[in-house]
């Protein structure tokens, strides 16, 4: 049985072999060795790029950070436009498989016809959008459902919580987040945020579980705060809406600003829009007038006529003109008074209005002193506040001047302005003679001076007509206000059309209030009044007195004219006997 | 010499230990951060919709339909104006 052998008695060991296969076989194994070091050193040192890039590839991820649009709100901080964030769900439809109590629930969820989603999803495209901007609540829903082939994306959305009121001074975006109108245009460089992107590593089931490096930091839009006050943004816009509406006018305007800080404080257009819903968009809903559309003011221009004679030293106020028998000729052409009036003093030009009056101002001075005084008060160019569309008005230069024209002038018509340049140019007489410029924005500090154009004594003159000028016996006793001094001047306009005046009117008031210590200037604009009145004192004064007495109830303005029917208690506590 | 090599293994077998540990903590909290963030970011659209849902209610042509209408509400006329001084020294 015991066959075999022990290995130590083996014969084969007694053979001896020979020693070159010993050392074949020691070559080949260290051979072998070498080329795994020589691969090894290949990979880890020379070729390591390569490999890391793939290892980093199966966990790192690139993920985008958004930005968001930054809010506009107004001085008090009430928003006025906000994005927040929407889903909108789109499908690829060669993928989509519904069931037909899954295309149900899913036309429930997003509220629209069943018949609808099956029309969208039977297209020959690769992408459809099934429903655009849903909340992200209803969305999360969608998700939950699960539907092969339908997907979300994120996209924001941007809300005008103060809709028309407010809607050409804010303007509006475009799908892609960009600034098309208004504040939303001019301010869009800063409103705008920027995205950013990191690099993260990510686990299997895609947690982020370790942050590499931050590529590009995120840059939110910065929020941008209105000199607008909402409050009396509304009261300018819905007295406007009113007036309109009472004197089936075409259009109309108003302009409400601080006399101290040149913000303005409300600039309310009609027609306006809807910016949350502009599918039904017209362009003359869309224009901004008070800033884009110049008109020939009229009579609102007679006080800085006026000025200007004063403050040559051509007239004092009390100088009596003679207006009488209501009409003049200069050159070809005649001017007239809608009254006549005999002999009136300078004070009462500005009062009862009078075209001759302030055309025999104008003649008595240069050409060149009005123009220098009209460039200088800012009409005839752009105000430049940033607002996209803004027109400067038409200035002539002086030297194409003829007689006429100048006479004209004095009374507001060859020459054509803004609303807003008219409002800020009866700065000059709410502020003691200087301007400063206008700001869309909230000021933190009034500025300090501005541009003197008048001496105090001269605009306190002029002030103290514009008081007439309210007051009866003047052209606008409608602009008055209880409890406060009122000083402001209307304009009546004909309309130019083809070159010719024609029988439609521009009304207008120019204002400001109290005239003790001027917080408000306002000026209303009026177009195309055709029930029956068309006078500045009857369609824009009304408008001027609701919305100056509503701001300045608003701002709390103490009142400095002694009101009649008013009951006066003191609030000082009676004192108790020690 | 032996002995020394032990300790040194042992440390060693400790540090590496360690090192697994704090990394594994590390990434905890680092998804807490994430968390966090993402409560964050949650909170500030919530508190965008709130400030939309404020600003559409307290709108000001909302506010004056629902004072004249519903509340029959209207401005004082003139004479219903009490001024009232200010208090002295104040």
């Amino acid at each position: 049985m015991s066959r075999s052998i022990k290995f130590s008695k083996s014969p084969l060991l007694s053979q001896r072999l020979p020693p070159w296969r010993q050392r074949l076989v020691l070559v080949l194994l260290l051979g072998g060795f070498l080329t795994l070091i020589g691969r090894s050193l290949y990979l880890q040192a020379f070729n390591n790029e390569f490999l890391g890039d793939k290892g980093r590839a199966r966990f790192e991820r690139v993920i985008d950070i958004s930005a968001t649009r930054g809010r506009i709100t107004d001085r008090h901080g009430d928003v006025l436009a906000v994005s927040t964030p929407v889903r909108s769900i789109w499908a690829i439809p060669e993928d989509v498989e519904l069931a037909p109590a899954q295309a149900r629930s899913l036309a429930a969820l997003l509220e629209i016809d069943v018949r609808e989603i099956n029309r969208k999803l039977a297209t020959e495209r690769d992408f459809v959008y099934v429903k655009r901007q849903l909340p992200p609540d209803v969305a999360e829903r969608v998700t939950a459902l699960k539907l092969p082939g339908i997907h979300q994306k994120n996209e924001y959305r941007r809300y005008y919580p103060s809709g028309e009121v407010m809607a050409h001074m804010v303007g509006f975006t475009g799908v892609e987040d960009s600034g098309q109108e208004g504040i939303e245009l001019a301010f869009d460089s800063q409103l705008a945020g920027k995205p950013g992107s990191r690099r993260v590593i990510k686990d299997r089931r895609g947690n982020v579980v370790e942050d590499v490096e931050s590529i590009r930091p995120p840059q939110e839009g910065r929020e941008i705060v209105l000199a607008i006050d909402s409050k009396i943004q509304y009261l300018a816009y819905s007295h406007l809406k009113q007036a309109l509406q009472e004197h089936r006018a075409k259009a109309g305007g108003v302009v409400v600003l601080d006399a101290r800080s040149g913000e303005v404080l409300a600039l309310a257009n009609l027609p306006t829009y809807n910016p949350n819903n502009r599918s039904k968009l017209v362009g003359a809903q869309l224009r901004n007038r008070a800033l884009t559309d110049s008109f020939e003011p009229g009579s609102t221009l007679k006080p800085f006529t006026a000025a200007l004679a004063l403050e040559t030293g051509k007239v004092r106020v009390d100088t009596p003109i003679q207006t009488a028998p209501g009409k003049m000729t200069i050159g070809s052409a005649t001017i007239s008074d809608a009254h006549a009036h005999g002999v009136l003093t300078v004070a009462q030009v500005i009062q009862k209005s009078s075209n001759i009056g302030s055309a025999k101002l104008a003649l008595s001075m240069k050409p060149e002193e009005m123009w220098t005084m009209f460039d200088s008060l800012g009409f005839g160019a752009p105000l430049k506040l940033g607002f996209p569309g803004e027109v400067g008005g038409r200035l002539r230069p002086a030297k194409t001047w003829r007689p006429i024209e100048q006479a004209t002038m004095a009374y507001g018509h060859g020459i054509s302005v803004t609303l807003i340049q008219l409002a800020r140019a009866y700065q000059v007489f709410a502020r003691d003679g200087d301007l400063v410029p206008l700001s869309l924005a909230r000021l933190d500090a009034p500025p300090l001076a501005g541009k003197r154009i008048f001496s105090v004594q001269t605009a306190r003159e002029v002030r103290t007509m514009l008081e007439m000028a309210v007051q009866p016996g003047g052209t606008a006793p409608k602009a008055q206000i209880p409890g406060y001094r009122v000083a402001g001047k209307t304009g009546t306009a004909h309309k130019l059309e083809g070159g010719a005046y024609a029988n439609k009117y521009v009304a207008s008031f120019v204002g400001f209030a109290p005239a003790s210590e001027p917080r408000l200037i306002i000026a209303v604009m009026i177009d195309e009044p055709s029930n029956g009145k068309h006078y500045g004192g009857d369609v824009a004064a009304p408008v001027f007195a609701q919305v100056m007495a509503g701001s300045l109830r608003t701002l709390g303005v103490a009142p400095d004219a002694p009101q009649k029917p008013l009951v006066l208690t003191s609030a000082e506590p009676a004192r108790e006997e020690m | 010499m032996a002995r020394l090599n032990l300790v040194l293994a042992l440390v060693l077998l400790a540090c590496a230990l360690s090192v697994v540990s704090a990394n594994h903590r590390a990434r905890k909290l680092f998804t807490e951060l994430e968390a966090g963030q993402k409560r964050m970011r949650d909170l500030d659209v919530e508190w965008g919709q709130l400030q939309l849902e404020q600003s559409t209610l307290a709108a000001h042509v909302r506010v004056a339909t629902v004072a004249r209408e519903k509340l029959g509400m209207k401005p004082p006329a003139p004479g219903q104006i009490i001024s009232v001084d200010a208090l002295p020294g104040k």
